[in-house]
């Protein structure tokens, strides 16, 4: 069993790095224009020739 | 005109010294439009920063120094989008920061239940076969910890709306849900000091999370309408010619005008603001306020109200109200009593919860009552009694109605109905009894060419394109024939005649009869149709006369017939003369029609349908339909209708159609019908899992397996409610296509 002490451990410390993604994600405005996301994609304005 | 656009109110200037503006944008349809607009602006002097927002079709510009945000407005008109100065409502400001933290909680819980998922499937797993009591304990102190903090956090929503009802002496859903939580929470804990086998922290956290998608989806959907209707409002928010002292002329937004000002009202525009007529004489259409389509001549000293259209000379008032306060005296109080009586409606969910919570709680409590009469432990009574509160927690039934409101809102969405309040779905549902206003209801907003069949089409789209040079009102609805959008070259409008230009060598005329030579044919005309103004038209030799009134909206015949068809009484309210109403009831097949009604007449009719048991849906614009609409069971307006009618109305419908209501109704008895078979299947399952509770065989797995179950028969049967309405088609005419390309970004 002594594997538990290292596997709980590692699942949560994964879990909690989602869920700081998701709410620095949320907080960095990521969400608050989803439709303009999926399109801005496709410009290659940034692109230099 | 070189008057300039001073937009200043709407600029919110920051301490770091940068101004930032949002302006809501027209007939942004495709990819390409981001870089054109974000492009186009990035040369403009001092501007810092222009990012917009596709999915809510807002600009949002920031700049230092001393940028006029007029010349950003008038560098989009240039690229072909027309803006609008947007101020977020505090309404919408206050749900988008709700949703956030739905969707933090919605997080939180989503991690929760997953960890808490894996702990508990190895408990599952272990008890039948090799687990050892230690580890078992250390995976429960592990599920716990947790739990208990992800609890307290994702359940803030749940807590606080049981709270607030509890404080106000009510219960709602939100009540025996927290009672639930808390108390399984709490066996848990104790449960797992003691070393038992199963703890119910997955079942909680689970639960949590299933209740926030529902009410994070509500909320999104409810967002989304409301994102759509600010950006309408804001299209439609009015600029007015504010005269200084010298008296020189500038172009304000209504939202910066104050009492005391003094306006410019030209010929073919509408009156922003309640007034009073300073100097000029001229005729006023009033039908959006009062219904009446006859014109009222104004003099000096006359009142005139926000919303009438000018027709004949150049006016300037006096600003005696703006904004919020444009608005008779009599509609104000009428419409104060009107709505404090619809607050007293009580939502479906709501009488539900009321009739479950008792229940639930007393079958937990005769558990526990009697399993200690049949020689159990207090423990084992109590640990049995809440597994009947966590098995009948009101998952399903919590989601039961809300998922069918979200789907069946994202169905009137498509057929161009917007929602205002939440409960209309369920009000709409039960109406009997349809009750329209006509002018700018049943017919068309705007006036439009009545004999377009009678008239050579080449000679009516020279007439139309020549309409197109001309600011006056009844040109307008000549100019809206015109195939050709290009006005002609040289044409000169003579104020109070008419327009004239030369093409191809003859001398083309459009205004009154005498101005065209044409009385004869007009008064012959006039005999034919009383009710409709006229326009003459001449080119060369050749003569017509164009008949402009008010058209009906081209599918309200069919509507009508629909509804009647459904079994509901359609019937006709107007404040319009009697001989302007009975042709059009005519025509609808409507028999039973009112004409001449004022507000507070709308009202007691209303009333007097109410006291016969009748549920009344009122389809209105005008501002003297706004109490009538408080008044009604529930109320309809289109987009065209004064802001405050439209503010009162339970539901805005798009465009030049009055299929949407039709629509309406249709969709909400399916969703009603929906909620009920939720509800149904709700009880159903309560019904199995009662008795499995109660005798005790209710283990966490038992319980995981019932409410996601259960939940996810109820939100698959909700999404039923996506069809239901006709097909949503697409508007031809002009008027439509800003709604409609608002729609789809949204």
């Amino acid at each position: 069993m002594g594997v538990l002490l290292f596997l709980i451990p590692t699942a949560l410390a994964l879990g909690l790095c989602g869920l700081g993604a998701f709410l620095w994600s949320l907080r960095n405005g990521q969400y608050d224009d989803v439709q303009g996301a999926a399109l801005r994609v496709l410009s290659d304005d940034d692109v230099k020739p | 005109m070189a008057e300039t656009l001073d937009l200043s109110v709407y600029v919110k200037r920051q301490d770091d010294g940068t101004a930032h503006l949002d302006l809501a944008v027209e007939g942004i349809d495709c990819a390409a439009c981001i870089g054109e607009i974000e492009g186009g602006l990035s040369d403009l002097p001092g501007l810092l920063s222009a990012r917009l927002n596709y999915t809510t079709h807002r600009l949002a510009l920031q700049w230092r120094g001393d940028l006029n945000p007029a010349q950003v407005v008038e560098e989009l008109r240039r690229l072909g989008y027309r803006t609008h100065p947007f101020r977020a409502r505090a309404v919408e400001e206050e749900e988008a920061r709700r949703a956030q933290w739905l969707l933090k909680c919605l997080a939180v819980a989503g991690f929760a239940s997953m960890n808490i998922m894996l702990l508990a499937v190895s408990v599952w797993s272990g008890n039948v076969t090799d687990i050892s009591p230690e580890t078992r304990d250390f995976f429960h102190w592990l599920a716990a910890l947790i739990s208990l903090p992800a609890v307290a956090y994702a359940g803030q929503p749940f807590f606080r709306s049981a709270i607030g009802a509890l404080k106000k002496g009510r219960t709602n859903m939100d009540v025996p849900i927290t009672i639930g939580i808390m108390l399984a929470l709490v066996m848990s804990v104790i449960e797992t000091i003691n070393h038992a086998e199963n703890t119910y922290f997955d079942s909680v956290v689970m639960l949590l999370f299933f209740l926030l998608c529902g009410r994070y989806l509500d909320q999104a959907m409810r967002r989304r309408t409301r994102a759509v209707a600010g950006n309408l409002a804001s299209l439609r928010a009015e600029v007015a010619h504010r005269l200084d002292s010298a008296g020189d002329a500038t172009l304000v937004p209504v939202a910066a005008l104050a009492p005391g000002d003094r306006v410019l009202v030209r010929p073919g525009e509408r009156i922003p603001v309640d007034g009073i007529v300073l100097s000029g004489t001229s005729e006023v259409d009033e039908s959006l306020v009062t219904g009446e389509t006859t014109l009222r001549a104004l003099n000096d000293g006359d009142a005139v109200y926000a919303g009438s259209l000018n027709h004949a000379g150049a006016l300037t008032l006096r600003v005696t109200a703006a904004g919020q306060g444009t608005l008779l005296d009599e509609v104000e109080r009428l419409l104060e009593n009107a709505s404090a009586a619809k607050s007293r409606y009580r939502q479906l969910a709501d009488r539900v919860a009321r009739a479950y919570a008792p229940v639930v709680h007393g079958a937990a409590a005769l558990t526990a009552i009697v399993w200690i009469a049949t020689g159990a432990s207090v423990h084992d009574a109590v640990i049995t009694a809440v597994a009947v509160l966590i098995i009948t927690c009101p998952c399903a039934l919590a989601l039961a109605i809300p998922v069918v409101q979200v789907v069946a809102s994202g169905a009137l969405f498509r057929s161009n109905v917007l929602l205002n309040s939440g409960d209309a779905l369920e009000r709409l549902a039960a109406v009997d009894t349809v009750v329209f206003d006509k002018t700018g209801t049943l017919t068309l907003p705007e006036m439009r060419v009545a004999n377009t069949g009678a008239i050579r089409p080449e000679l009516l789209e020279t007439a139309a394109r020549l309409a197109l040079s001309s600011h006056h009102p009844l040109a307008g609805a000549a100019a809206r024939e015109a195939r050709d959008p290009r006005p002609f070259e040289g044409a000169v409008e003579e104020p109070g005649r008419g327009v004239r230009a030369v093409v191809n060598g003859a001398e083309i005329r459009l205004g009154s009869p005498t101005f065209c030579g044409a009385e004869d044919l007009a008064a012959a005309m006039a005999e034919t149709d009383p009710q409709a103004s006229l326009i003459a038209f001449s080119r060369g030799r050749e003569r017509a006369v164009l008949l402009v009134r008010q058209a009906l909206r081209p599918d309200a015949a069919r509507v009508v017939g629909a509804l009647q068809a459904l079994g509901l009484d359609c019937r006709i309210l107007s404040g319009d003369r009697p001989e302007a109403v009975a042709p059009v009831a005519e025509a609808l097949g409507i028999e039973t029609w009112h004409g001449g009604a004022k507000p507070a007449g709308k009202i007691a009719e209303l009333e007097h349908l109410k006291a016969q048991g009748r549920r009344i849906l009122m389809v209105g614009d005008g501002l003297n339909d706004a109490p009538a609409l408080a008044a009604a069971h529930i109320s309809i307006s289109p987009i065209t209708a004064a802001d405050l009618t439209q503010a009162q109305a339970d539901a805005v419908f798009l465009g030049d159609r009055l299929a949407p209501v039709l629509d309406a109704v249709r969709i909400s008895r399916r969703a009603h019908a929906l909620m009920r078979q939720n509800l149904m299947i709700a009880l159903v399952y309560n019904l199995f899992a009662v008795p499995l509770a109660f005798l005790g065989y209710v283990t966490p797995l038992v319980a995981a397996l019932a409410m996601s179950g259960s939940s996810s028969l109820v939100t698959l049967n909700a999404l039923q409610a996506r069809g239901g309405g006709t097909a949503p088609k697409t508007d031809p005419s002009r008027q439509a296509a800003p709604a409609a390309s608002a729609l789809q970004g949204a």
